[in-house]
């Protein structure tokens, strides 16, 4: 699947308070956009608008020439600090089922274990993960089931250096082939080539 | 292995799981059958006529016990968020978890149920009838107990706020399926109320998935 992300004056209310409006963004395949902005100003809400999770007050979120429903159940991954991986099942149990859930096949997902380094991991349960064990796991899902555009809410967050650079390398191989990123970042991004500020 | 059956999976494997499970749903619904005998005195005639209708509320009971997390623990750790833009339709996701709930939970209840209406003094010959019973009425309980579930999404203390709305929802299974033990017991005609009692259960698997799903998307947006 090939597409493109358009937001055309784009406005956004959460809680009866109006985040941003008049947003626009066009993002082409292989670009990626840094969305930067102050706590509360919808970085996170905007990423969800995009997924499809919550109504937007006016504007338009277009995926090129494809239709929403198809390309939010099969054209995007999301990835926030809320991870859907259960404290109390394996990581592997997880990753597994995510990746069946999202579509992807086992070849795929053992690709992803190796590229994350989560092969020892994989036996122990969730909630005895560290904070970037449980970040590797959630993005061996994007790995693991292949889909053009990443929408993701402070991915090198809980990194250390290393995988911080790591994840950077993973992005560039994503943008190399073709895929999208829309990234909520309080840092730069090396890999971004459009930058948005969401301003209140 | 297809999405939908992982997910089954998934479900029975979490309500399984530490901390809820068949023991904990089991040990309630023994224990609270037990308090029966204890409160209202130990007459075997009485207690042998009130039996079917008491295991019958206590299961009606015992289902609400894993309902307040159905959709809570996946709404409070993001997986709902990755359920609701997929390839299958959120309502038929909400059906699959109120199965799974169903298979872990209601279907292990109906082996014990006419049990421990036997342990009361039932007749055993009730037995089939109050097993089928429980079969029928954990599913209507599943499939409305996740409508009350999905509603107190994102809600404090949800679990009470569960119950609170679904316990009305229970009221006809729990008449029906009553009324027709009782009338087997006394030897008069049974089917009506069974066949309600299935009807009941088949309509809350067809409209609680819809409503379910539109209470999620609710709570995530």
């Amino acid at each position: 699947m090939t597409l493109t992300l358009s937001l055309g004056d784009l406005s956004l209310s959460r809680g009866g308070r109006r985040l941003f409006s008049g947003l626009h963004l066009r993002l082409e395949a292989g670009q990626a956009c840094a969305l930067t902005g102050p706590n509360g100003s919808g970085k996170t809400s905007l990423l969800r608008a995009v997924a499809g999770l919550g109504e937007v007050d006016s504007g338009q979120i277009e995926f090129g020439g494809t239709d929403p429903g198809t390309a939010r159940a099969s054209g995007l991954h999301l990835l926030g600090h809320l991870d859907g991986l259960k404290a109390s099942r394996t990581a592997g149990e997880e990753l597994d089922f995510w990746t069946r859930w999202q579509g992807g096949g086992p070849e795929a997902m053992e690709a992803a274990v190796l590229r994350l380094d989560l092969l020892r991991l994989l036996d122990l349960e969730v909630r005895r993960l560290s904070a970037g064990q449980r970040r590797r796991l959630a993005l061996a899902r994007l790995l693991s089931s292949p889909r053009p555009l990443w929408l993701l809410d402070e991915p090198l967050s809980p990194l250390d250096a290393h995988w911080r650079a790591q994840v950077l390398d993973i992005m560039a191989g994503h943008l190399a082939g073709g895929g999208l990123i829309l990234a909520a970042v309080h840092d730069p991004l090396p890999v971004a080539t459009v930058a948005l500020e969401i301003a209140p | 292995m297809n999405p939908a059956l992982g997910l089954l999976r998934r479900e029975i494997a979490i309500a399984w799981g530490r901390g809820g499970g068949l023991m904990v749903t089991g040990g309630f619904f023994a224990g609270a059958t037990l308090l029966l005998p204890l409160a209202s005195g130990p007459e075997p005639e009485r207690l042998a006529q009130i039996a079917p209708g008491a295991a019958w509320t206590v299961l009606a009971l015992s289902a609400l016990l894993g309902l307040e997390r159905l959709f809570e623990r996946d709404y409070e750790d993001g997986a709902l968020d990755l359920m609701a833009h997929a390839s299958l339709p959120l309502e038929f996701t909400c059906a699959l978890k109120c199965l799974g709930h169903w298979l872990a939970t209601g279907a292990p209840l109906a082996v014990l149920a006419p049990l421990a209406a036997i342990a009361l003094g039932a007749s055993p010959a009730l037995a089939p009838l109050l097993f089928a019973c429980a079969l029928a009425g954990g599913l209507a309980f599943a499939f409305t107990g996740g409508i009350g579930a999905a509603l107190s999404l994102g809600a404090r203390r949800g679990g009470l706020l569960t119950a609170v709305i679904v316990l009305p929802l229970f009221v006809p299974p729990v008449i029906f399926g009553g009324g027709a033990l009782h009338a087997f017991d006394s030897g008069l005609p049974w089917r009506a109320g069974f066949a309600l009692l299935g009807a009941y259960a088949a309509a809350a698997v067809a409209v609680g998935p819809l409503a379910m799903a539109a209470a999620c998307r609710n709570a995530l947006s």
